[in-house]
């Protein structure tokens, strides 16, 4: 009976919903295909930068990752075990609070631990104070290492990993896990044998997303002076000024994340099979012992603590001693354009979100879906990538531009698109849509096709359902749509860095740039803000994911 | 046609996705009737309903709704101005709407006044005035069930429309439900027509009913009829239970077959000798202890105040019947039973 509702029109021509989704993922594919155009030609940096560089940014690139895979996998595994299957003091609350580093932007944590733990940090003062050393007579890890950023990473990206893993153990049948219990064996051998391989795909998919972050970072590696992909791509493009062999580098980045995304697909994909039943399940309740609760309590206040307490405390402290100079007239002017870039770009990606939502809906097709799916691939892609993907073209077209008027109007209009607010927020739109779309679509999901048809049984016309039933129900989705997006524009950095226009700051770029010049003290202002709005997102998240556990249609 | 139907279908073809999914369908209903139809799933009664409601266009055909034409070669009037209601298969309650809010939402543009009033009424018809200002989802299945319909009938329809209404409701509580949503909609006399593949509902529910299969309505008539004089095989097989038997028709009046002549008013009269298959349902067949039928009992299925038994007569002729309860026979027992056909319902065999 759904072919009822999938067959409103029965021509086998494209609809103009399909063909405005055909074209608006064009659009949103420009950087992309620039960067693939770009692929082969020829560039006289290129043989210079295989020869010299590129083979560290592949070693390093691959430590980051597999370091990303045991830290953030591991914490985030062992959290959602310990928090969806045991009991202890502090669990409800914990499991909640264990999202809030997703607050906490990589390049942020990392400027708050240099600045605690660096040669001139408080504790190594206090080291060379309490026991008389002086700089190179004790050993101290070095925090600005490949190392330290694999630490940074997993501290903040362990989230993605623990909410998918416990979303998974929450779902798996404890029926399971209780035949394996009566099968011989305890609940060690339960949980590696049965539980965590029944959730491997979901893990593998939070694990992708991690990696995804890993990979598109460009604040921290920069800071720590770990040569990535992404910190080359900046540094050909605005060192050497080559934009070719920027973008061959951002094509063999966009390799190894095209690889992530296939994971992540595939992983999701066998996922599904687990949730056998939409029944809500009692979650088990394994009684620790006293010693057993603590270390569970431990084991999950520690990544809480130094992935968002200490810095956040830190930032504080620093804020605190910083603020009466920083909080002046060009601070506002950052909140000011951070606010505005913000709220344009949530606005400015829900309306692609919104057409292919809808044209999905309307016109459901085979086409429709995937134009969907390809133009929300942009989630994957690194912000430098897309930052290079973009200025190509628009820059190209810039010049076109200012010829044509040159030659026949004799005055160059200036760089239209590429010098202005536009760019940026092509770039967020294609860096962010997925995030908006799933919610739109999240949000359309609860408006079943029969309510439309209700209510104009009931005599209502089209204008009047949208108003009268979509409007009501998805407007929480898409207020959350562009809450959520938002905030990512608000933290995002490489991008905004690299395509802002002239003399143009936001409170990330200004964050960066402080910390860049060695005033971390000095960026502890604008890293708080960043923070603290990041908090909004967070605490949506969780009210989502404890709302669809109460089993609610 | 009546001259005075409320609602009338006439040759109606739909096609979906190149497919013919409703074939040259035609029925009437008048005021207040209230009408079913029931098919297995895809046999396009539910495309024909939508058609009804103007969701879904015919290729060809009309529909008139008290006379004037909604649905034909000129017209095809929207949903929204056919004055129907409909409520549907999931009951698409508005989860951002109370009670009353979802009941008045088809009078919203009228007076407050007018909708409060109005919207009290309709609850209290149906004993939810205390839930007014809850939400869908607080309520039981029954209860949003009673909301959806007297949300469909608040702006007083001419037509109501039923998709499968009862469909996420359990099994025990169907029929319950269509006779007090036919309670409810004989008080405000609309004229309905359902759409379900449970005959018990069907049943239960209303005066007029029609078998769909493929596409094609194979019989329009009043429940009794097409429980006992099915016109097609496929209506006799759908509807009810019962078997066939082998026949040959002697005359007019009487068939042989393997428990001897059997006397009775033939639905279809055939040339003398020509093998049939005659329809024995299972009130046909009764225990009688003093029935010249001997019968085996192949197997029972316990069903409280009955029980339905599959009996072998003699080659191998097997009948269903039901006993009350508290005759109880072992599989492989012999029981006496007689026939009591009024009506011989027979159709051309298919064993030759």
């Amino acid at each position: 009976m759904q072919i009822a509702y999938r067959s409103l029109r029965k021509l086998p021509l494209p609809s103009g919903w399909t063909v405005t989704g055909a074209v608006m993922t064009l659009i949103l594919l420009v950087p992309i295909g620039a960067i693939c155009i770009y692929l082969f030609a020829p560039s006289e940096n290129w043989s210079h930068l295989v020869d010299t560089v590129l083979l560290e940014y592949v070693v390093n690139s691959l430590w980051l990752m597999l370091g990303v895979t045991l830290g953030a996998g591991g914490i985030g595994v062992t959290t959602a075990w310990l928090t969806s299957m045991c009991r202890f003091p502090g669990r409800d609350l914990l499991s909640w609070l264990l999202l809030l580093p997703l607050a906490m932007p990589a390049y942020i944590i990392a400027y708050t631990y240099t600045g605690m733990l660096d040669v001139s940090g408080p504790l190594q003062g206090w080291i060379r104070e309490a026991f008389g050393l002086s700089y190179g007579q004790y050993w101290f890890p070095e925090v600005r290492s490949i190392g330290g950023a694999i630490i940074m990473f997993s501290l903040v990206l362990y989230p993605y990993v623990y909410m998918l893993a416990r979303a998974a153990f929450i779902g798996q049948s404890i029926c399971v896990l209780e035949v394996s219990r009566t099968l011989g064996c305890n609940r060690w051998v339960s949980f590696s044998k049965v539980a965590v391989p029944l959730a491997r795909p979901a893990i593998v998919a939070g694990l992708s997303l991690a990696l995804m972050e890993t990979l598109a970072d460009f604040g921290t590696v920069q800071y720590f002076g770990v040569s990535t992909f992404t910190t080359g791509i900046y540094r050909t493009w605005f060192g050497m000024f080559d934009a070719v062999a920027a973008t061959q580098l951002s094509a063999i980045l966009l390799f190894f994340v095209f690889g992530l995304i296939m994971l992540e697909r595939w992983s999701r994909r066998r996922a599904h099979f687990h949730h056998t039943t939409n029944r809500y399940q009692r979650l088990p309740d394994i009684p620790l012992t006293r010693g057993a609760a603590a270390v569970a309590l431990i084991a999950c206040v520690f990544p809480l603590l130094f992935g968002f307490i200490v810095p956040t405390v830190q930032l504080i402290i620093w804020a605190l001693q910083t603020w009466n100079v920083m909080l002046d007239h060009r601070f506002f002017d950052l909140v000011w354009h951070s606010f505005t870039l913000a709220a344009g770009a949530a606005v400015v990606a829900l309306i692609p979100a919104l057409v292919l939502a809808y044209g999905n809906r309307i016109n459901p097709s085979r086409a429709m879906r995937f134009f969907s799916r390809l133009s929300s691939m942009g989630y994957a892609i690194p912000g430098t990538v897309i930052a290079v993907g973009v200025l190509i073209p628009f820059g190209a077209l810039d010049n076109m531009i200012n010829d044509f008027s040159k030659i026949h109007y004799d005055m160059t209009v200036g760089l239209f698109f590429s010098g202005t607010v536009f760019i940026l927020l092509f770039a967020y739109t294609v860096r962010f849509l997925s995030v908006s779309l799933q919610s739109v679509e999240a949000g359309l999901d609860k408006v079943r096709p029969s309510m439309d048809d209700a209510a104009r049984s009931m005599g209502s016309n089209r204008t009047t359902v949208l108003r009268h039933v979509h409007l009501p129900i998805i407007k929480g989705s898409l207020l959350t749509a562009i809450v959520i997006v938002f905030v990512d524009v608000m933290k995002e950095l490489p991008a905004t860095l690299i395509l802002r226009p002239f003399d143009f700051n936001t409170l990330a770029v200004r964050a960066y740039e402080l910390a860049s010049d060695e005033r971390l003290a000095d960026s502890s202002t604008a890293a708080l803000a960043i923070v603290a709005i990041g908090i909004i997102p967070v605490i949506l998240l969780s009210r989502a994911i404890s709302r669809s556990r109460a089993g609610a249609r | 046609m009546m001259s005075n139907s409320h609602l009338e279908i006439i040759d109606i073809k739909i096609n979906l996705g190149g497919k013919r999914v409703v074939d040259t369908v035609s029925l009437s209903l008048n005021k207040g009737e209230i009408g079913s139809l029931l098919g297995p799933t895809g046999c396009g009664k539910t495309s024909l309903l939508r058609a009804v409601a103007g969701f879904e266009k015919p290729d060809q055909g009309r529909i008139l709704i008290r006379k004037q034409e909604v649905s034909g070669p000129k017209e095809h009037l929207s949903p929204e101005r056919r004055n129907i209601g409909m409520v549907f298969q999931d009951l698409a309650l508005f989860p951002h709407l109370t009670v009353a809010g979802n009941v008045g939402f088809g009078i919203r543009d009228r007076e407050a006044d007018v909708i409060r009033r109005r919207v009290s009424q309709l609850l209290e018809m149906v004993n939810l005035e205390s839930y007014a200002e809850m939400y869908p989802h607080e309520l039981s299945g029954g209860q949003q069930q009673r909301v959806a319909l007297i949300r469909a009938i608040a702006p007083e329809p001419d037509v109501l429309l039923l998709d499968e209404p009862f469909s996420g409701q359990d099994m025990e509580r169907r029929e319950q439900l269509a006779r007090e949503l036919r309670e409810a909609l004989r008080q405000t006399g609309v004229t309905a027509l359902l759409v379900t593949h449970d005959q018990m509902e069907a049943f239960a529910f209303s005066d007029l009913m029609g078998v769909m299969s493929q596409g094609k309505l194979l019989q329009w008539d009043t429940v009794y009829n097409l429980y006992h004089w099915p016109r097609e095989r496929y209506v006799a097989e759908f509807v009810g239970r019962g078997v066939f038997i082998q026949a040959k028709v002697l005359d007019e009046h009487r068939l042989e077959t393997g428990l001897g002549v059997i006397t009775g008013h033939m639905s279809t009269s055939y040339p003398e000798n020509t093998p049939v298959d005659l329809l024995i349902r299972p009130d046909d067949v009764r225990y009688d202890p003093q029935g010249e039928v001997k019968a085996h009992v192949e197997s029972s299925a316990f069903r409280g105040a009955d029980h339905l038994y599959t009996l072998v007569i003699k080659d191998g002729f097997r009948v269903v019947c039901h006993v009350p309860s508290h005759y109880t026979f072992e599989p492989g027992k012999e029981i006496s039973i007689s026939l009591d056909l009024q009506h011989l319902v027979v159709f051309p065999s298919v064993h030759n």
